[in-house]
Formats: structure tokens, C-alpha cells, sequence
């Protein structure tokens, strides 16, 4: 009998969950981050659907991960996603699990975002990759994402490594077809030894030793990789080195070329040294397209470059070093002129940057806000991540910092401490659970005299509206177990009718010299609307 | 046979309901697509757009060349002119006329139009009244695709078997509504200024 083909549209990062719920997933773990929360969102659906599978959003990207480390632990398999700066929040389970013997297949989805569509930077994961001595696959369509994803799992139970899997922003969020498999089982519940598990410097300089001697086994892995593959030219000496979605760009423009190049196509970290040495010894001149930083480029010159061939890439300047690559970029780094198009005479751009919901909560927060600090000539508002950094552009240009998940809060704490006053904190509910609760601790047990302002709109809002774990009277039990003194945590409702009220009630914080708290909460204008369209 | 589409509008106009239900067509045809959308903070009520190819031949790019478009079909006049640099010299603009206002230094209406209009093959598509005849201004979307539907290579018949299934959880009424705007987009249809 002839197998049906099962086919479906899938995001990239729903290939991805397709297939990690595929290969006898046990559970997952993720916190919400552009462009990597469509899938955790599918796993959700799929679990809700067809059962089997825990998926699980946590409250930040430290505990998924710990989470998902402890599901390996158990024997199961176990994925883990978020967004490339999430990385850095797990970055002390990510780098540590490499030392552990991974039991249950553990696979690590990290998407990042070139260009900066959603994002505070564009750092490339696949240096953490690298940094952790584990193995990283880079996928450069859907099909291969839902086949690496499968195969990761695979790798990770055969090295007892994590496997890092690269996808960017363009992937993540591409739609297109992808052809699935059938459902493997998962795995028996089985324990693992505690010495392998066990970090202790005696266990730990064993572990890292082991990691080690597995350093040439994954090169080989790598060489004989099927998502690795040259093709050498007969008549061109120019080599081509591509990885990722960089390879969908080279591909988008070859048949302009008057000969077609070698081209290796890179899908695997370490990186396959034969291959590599294969295409050098049959090119004379290198092009390296690569999505994010220069990572082979930087690998193939070392310090003192590669005698007699020309290298090119990004940082000969032959592709630009920040943003995302695009057809037209690697158009022009291999020689070809641009496409012909229409010039016209007048542009008329003005640019529509992302804003506030009209009927936003945030919006009134602010307006409350300015009004308390009119007059102080010092006054500074740390911020933090989520729809209300949208509030440092004009109309409102309410705020003065960005930097990472919490650090308004501790920023805050910093700023006080060099004698700003008011030294203001503005952070939302869910990134207050993420990481602004233990800095608050720090604040409150010294008594800083600094306003922490909660802007709690009850719900996940920048990356569509996933669940938050503490709103309203139960931020406000957290922040009094914190130490702030009770009399100096107030709670008030952001509304354009309230603003003379809330600014009053900010206003006596800010002259507390101490630690204080306001919880501004109101739900999201989008989940009132959603609920009510649901009705 | 390809078919490069930039789609473009503001958060919030529909613009990836247009892409789901070519997408769906596309797929029901057999033929083979890509498409790149925005999500996150570039949707808060900024700029959106998505890239759309169809081909009967695999696609390796998720983002059109520039030059390349075949169609730029918008659901906001000022979001058209954002993406021309797209355009193929014989490709073809529909494009709402009617302006999405939350932007302090919106140009005047007429020099947006006007300068779309410098191109050789536009529709410009009254799409709010459309939409609004065919039940309400949420529709605008489903107005500009019929209006691009007879350009489109994916056939009408699927088209509106995927408006069906993109709003059927919304109820009959919801379907009707948006095959009405479908319709009366469609009918709109015929290059010429």
C-alpha cells in the first residue's frame, strides 16, 4: 500500500515544533520572545490536541532551561526555545549542561534576529555553540528545520551533548510546506548517575574531559553530515562558503553568473574541516555568505589569514556587518548588478514606527508618571522589555533606558545609589517575574530610596499575549515578601479619569526616602478585545 | 511560472489574513510558495509587510529581489510607496486609496497617490467604501485580494474556499461578509488609473 504524503503550511518555528513533539517528545519549556514564540505557542496546540506532550511557558529562560535539563535527567526527551538575548539569561544552565551526560535527547531551539526587527541586538548564537564545545545545527528552509530538529534529538542522546539549533528571524517567521513524518515513542523513564550529573570539581574536570575527547568525533559527525554538501565547478574559480538562509541567497542569484561557482553549503558547527579543505584546494577565491556575524569568516582567516586566495565576506566589506542579508546584498557581493526597476522622482517616506494600542494602559501609566515628575530636574525612568519601551518615543518620550529583562530595576537601584532623585524603575508584570524580583530584594533590604512602577496589564502583550504568573494583589504580596515596606506598595488603576489621583499616589512614592512600589494595573487593551470578539 | 507578491499594510488591516488565504490557494493547487511576515513589535500599528512568492518550481529566497515584485498589492496607500523599490518595471500596484492616519507627518493624500500613480500599471481601489457596502471596514483587506485576484496565479475558486476556512470559525455571517468584499473588489478590477 502506498504511504499518503502528510504535508502541511508551517511557520518555521512551527516545523521546528512539529518535529521536536515528533520524535517522542516528553515536554517543553520556553519563555515568550520574538521570533521565537510561535513555538512554544504550536506545541501548546498540539498538546492540547493530541496529548502526550507537556508545554509549558516558564518565567524566564534560565528556569525553562533547568526545566527541560531536568526532563534529560529523567531519561526523556526534552526541547527548549526561546529568542538569542534568552540565551543570555540561560546561559549559565546552557553552559554547564555541556559538562552534564545528557540522558533524554536535549535540544536547545534559539532563534535569533538580525536586523533587530524585535530586538535590543543581533548577537549570533552560534558563538554560544561554539563557547559550550556542543554541536549546532543551522537550517536554511522549513523542511530541513522539521528534519534537524528530528535528527538533533537523535545526536544529542548518541554524544550525551545538547544540541543547539540556529534558526533566524527569516525562518522563524517564513511560511511554506512542510512534508512530516510518523511519531516515535518517547523515551522509558530511567535516572541519571549522579557522578555524571554532579558538578563537583573531581566530577566537573571529568565531565569536561569527556566533552573534550568527543571534539573530533563531532568533526566527523560534521564531514559526513547529508545536511552538509559541495558541489565543486568544473570551470569556475570562484568557491562559495555558505550557511543557513545565506545559501537561499546564493541560490536566489547563481543563474545570473556567467559560471557557476563551487558552492559548500554549511548546515553544522563544528564546522566539516574536509569539506572545507576540499572547496579551498578547488577555489581561488572565497566568498563566505553567512546570516548574523562573521563566524566561519572569522574561523577560516585565524589570525594571520590564508596565504595565496582571496577571501571575501563580511568583514572585507563585501557584505555589510550588521542587519540581516538579503538577496540584493548578496546579489551584489557576487559581482552581479542590481535588477532593473522603476525610478521615480518623489519618495514621501515618512516612517510609521511601532506605537501604543490606542486604549492602552501603559499610555495612561505614563501620562500619571510625567505629571508626578514635572519639576524634578533629575528625575530619570529606567525601563525595561515590553510594549511599554514603546513609551520612550514621541508623544510620550517617558523613559531613559532599555538595556535587558530587569535591569530597570536594578538600574534604578545603581542610579539612586549615584544620587539621582527620582530614581524611577518602569517594568511590566511578566518581565517583573522574569528577572525583577531578585534585584527589588537587593533594593528593598538596603531601603534605596527609589520607586519601583509595576505596569501590570496581567498578560505576555509585545509577543501576543501569553500567560503571566502574577497580577494585581498577587504582585503586590511578592513585593511586600521582598521586603518592601507595605505601607509603600500602592496599587492603583491606569484610566484617563484617575490621572490627578495616580500622579498624587506616584508622587507620594517618589518623596518616600525609601524603596517604594506602585502596581499600575489594567488589562491589556488586546486581550479585552480578544475576549469580547470570543463572546 | 512565478509570482512574487509584497503585501503591505498597517498592524492591525489584515494584511496576514491576505497572505494566509493565498497561501491556502497556493497549496490547494499544488504549487510550491514562501512567505516572510513580520511579527512582534513591528506590529503595534507600524509598518507591516509580508513577502509572497508562488512558483511552480522550488523557491529558495524568503524575500523577494528587489526589482522583482510582480504585484504589490496594499491595504494603505503611504504603505504602497514604502515598498516600490520592489516593483518590477512591468509589475502591477493595486493599492487602497484610502489613507491609515497615526502618524504625526502623514504626506498629503494626493502626493501619495500622485506618486504612486507615476507608475504605468495601478488600480487604486476605494477599498473603505467597498468595505464598507460589503458589511464593514475590517473587510479592506479581503477588498484589495479580490481586487488582485484576477491577476493572481492561483485560481479565484480556491481563494474563496480559503476565505471560507480562514473565517468559519467566525460564523456564516463573518464568511459571507468577506466574500461580498472579495466580490466587490473584484469587480473593480482592470488596470487603468
Amino acid at each position: 500500500m502506498k504511504k499518503a504524503i502528510k504535508k502541511d503550511v508551517l511557520l518555521g518555528d512551527e516545523a521546528v515544533a512539529l518535529a521536536a513533539f515528533q520524535a517522542g517528545l516528553t515536554a517543553a519549556f520556553s519563555y515568550p520572545g520574538t521570533p521565537a514564540s510561535e513555538i512554544m505557542e504550536y506545541l501548546i496546540r498540539l498538546a492540547r490536541q493530541q496529548g502526550g506532550v507537556k508545554a509549558t511557558w516558564c518565567v524566564n529562560e534560565k528556569v525553562a532551561y533547568e526545566e527541560a535539563l531536568g526532563v534529560s535527567f529523567a531519561g526523556k526527551r526534552a526541547l527548549v526555545s526561546m529568542k538569542h538575548v534568552g540565551l543570555n539569561v540561560a546561559a549559565d544552565p546552557f553552559m554547564n549542561s555541556a559538562l552534564t551526560k545528557i540522558l533524554g535527547g536535549l535540544v536547545v531551539v534559539v532563534a535569533d534576529d538580525p536586523s533587530m526587527h524585535s530586538s535590543q541586538n543581533e548577537q549570533d548564537s552560534r558563538y554560544y555553540a561554539h563557547f559550550a564545545r556542543i554541536f549546532c545545527l543551522e537550517p536554511s528552509n522549513h523542511q530541513e528545520a522539521y528534519e534537524m530538529t528530528r535528527v538533533a534529538f537523535d545526536l544529542s542522546e548518541k554524544y550525551h551533548i545538547p544540541i543547539l539549533l540556529r534558526l533566524v528571524t527569516r525562518l522563524s517567521h517564513s511560511r511554506s510546506e512542510v512534508v512530516y513524518g510518523d511519531k516515535r515513542d518517547p523515551n522509558p523513564l530511567r535516572r541519571g548517575d549522579w557522578q555524571d550529573w554532579t558538578l563537583l570539581p573531581a566530577n566537573a574536570r571529568r565531565r569536561f574531559a569527556a566533552l573534550l575527547d568527543i571534539q573530533q568525533d563531532l568533526v566527523r559527525e560534521a564531514n559526513s553530515s547529508p545536511f552538509n554538501s559541495l558541489t565543486l565547478s568544473p570551470t569556475s574559480s570562484l568557491g562559495i562558503i555558505t550557511s543557513g538562509i545565506g545559501y537561499n541567497y546564493v541560490q536566489e542569484n547563481i543563474n545570473d553568473l556567467d559560471q557557476p561557482p563551487s558552492i559548500l553549503k554549511i548546515s553544522t558547527y563544528p564546522l566539516p574541516l574536509e569539506l572545507i579543505q576540499q572547496l579551498m584546494s578547488a577555489a581561488q577565491e572565497i566568498l563566505i555568505v553567512e546570516e548574523g556575524y562573521p563566524f566561519i569568516e572569522e574561523r577560516l582567516r585565524g589570525l594571520l589569514g590564508v596565504q595565496d586566495k582571496i577571501i571575501r565576506g563580511k568583514l572585507s566589506g563585501d557584505l555589510p556587518l550588521t542587519g540581516e542579508l538579503t538577496p540584493d546584498t548578496v546579489r551584489a557581493a557576487l559581482g552581479l548588478a542590481p535588477l532593473p526597476r522603476l525610478e521615480i522622482e518623489e519618495k514621501l517616506l515618512a516612517s510609521r514606527p511601532p506605537q501604543l494600542c490606542p486604549g492602552c494602559p501603559h499610555y495612561d501609566t505614563f501620562v500619571a508618571l510625567k505629571e508626578a515628575l514635572k519639576g524634578y530636574s533629575q528625575a530619570t525612568v529606567f525601563s525595561d522589555i515590553g510594549c511599554y519601551t514603546l513609551g520612550a518615543l514621541p508623544p510620550l518620550s517617558a523613559i531613559d533606558t532599555c538595556v535587558c529583562m530587569g535591569a530597570s530595576v536594578s538600574m534604578a537601584k545603581g542610579g539612586a545609589e549615584a544620587g539621582l532623585f527620582p530614581s524611577v524603575a518602569v517594568i511590566g508584570d511578566s518581565t517583573f517575574t522574569h528577572s525583577g524580583m531578585t534585584p527589588l530584594l537587593d533594593a528593598a533590604a538596603a531601603n534605596v530610596n527609589m520607586t519601583v512602577v509595576i505596569v501590570d496589564n496581567a498578560v505576555v502583550a509585545m509577543t501576543g499575549g501569553q500567560p503571566t504568573y502574577a497580577t494585581g494583589e498577587r504582585l503586590a504580596q511578592i513585593c511586600a515578601g521582598l521586603g518592601v515596606a507595605p505601607e509603600h506598595i500602592r496599587q492603583i488603576i491606569p484610566l484617563p479619569k484617575n490621572k490627578e489621583v495616580n500622579s498624587r499616589v506616584i508622587k507620594e512614592e517618589i518623596e518616600y526616602p525609601g524603596t517604594s512600589v506602585v502596581i499600575s494595573t489594567r488589562e491589556c487593551i488586546q486581550e479585552v478585545k480578544k475576549r469580547a470578539k470570543r463572546r | 511560472m512565478k509570482q512574487d507578491i509584497i503585501l503591505a499594510g498597517v498592524g492591525g488591516q489584515g494584511i496576514l489574513s491576505i497572505a494566509f488565504a493565498i497561501d491556502m490557494a497556493a497549496l490547494k493547487q499544488g504549487l510550491q510558495f514562501k512567505q516572510a511576515e513580520v511579527h512582534g513589535m513591528a506590529q503595534r500599528g507600524g509598518a507591516v509587510q509580508s513577502h509572497l512568492r508562488l512558483a511552480d518550481k522550488k523557491i529558495y529566497s524568503d524575500l523577494i529581489p528587489k526589482g522583482q515584485a510582480d504585484l504589490i498589492l496594499s491595504v494603505e496607500p503611504l504603505e504602497t510607496i514604502r515598498y516600490l523599490d520592489y516593483l518590477h518595471p512591468e509589475g502591477i500596484i493595486i493599492s487602497s486609496r484610502h489613507p491609515y492616519e497615526n502618524i504625526p507627518d502623514y504626506p498629503p493624500l494626493e502626493k501619495v497617490l500622485a506618486t504612486i500613480s507615476q507608475f504605468p500599471r495601478v488600480k487604486l481601489i476605494d477599498s473603505l467604501s467597498l468595505a464598507r457596502e460589503a458589511g464593514s471596514a475590517v473587510t479592506q483587506n479581503m477588498v484589495l485580494l479580490g481586487a488582485a485576484s484576477s491577476f493572481l496565479i492561483v485560481e479565484e475558486a480556491y481563494l474563496q474556499e480559503a476565505i471560507k476556512e480562514l473565517f468559519g470559525a467566525k460564523g456564516e455571517r463573518i464568511v459571507k461578509m468577506n466574500l461580498k468584499a472579495f466580490e466587490l473588489g473584484r469587480n473593480k478590477a482592470g488596470l487603468g488609473k
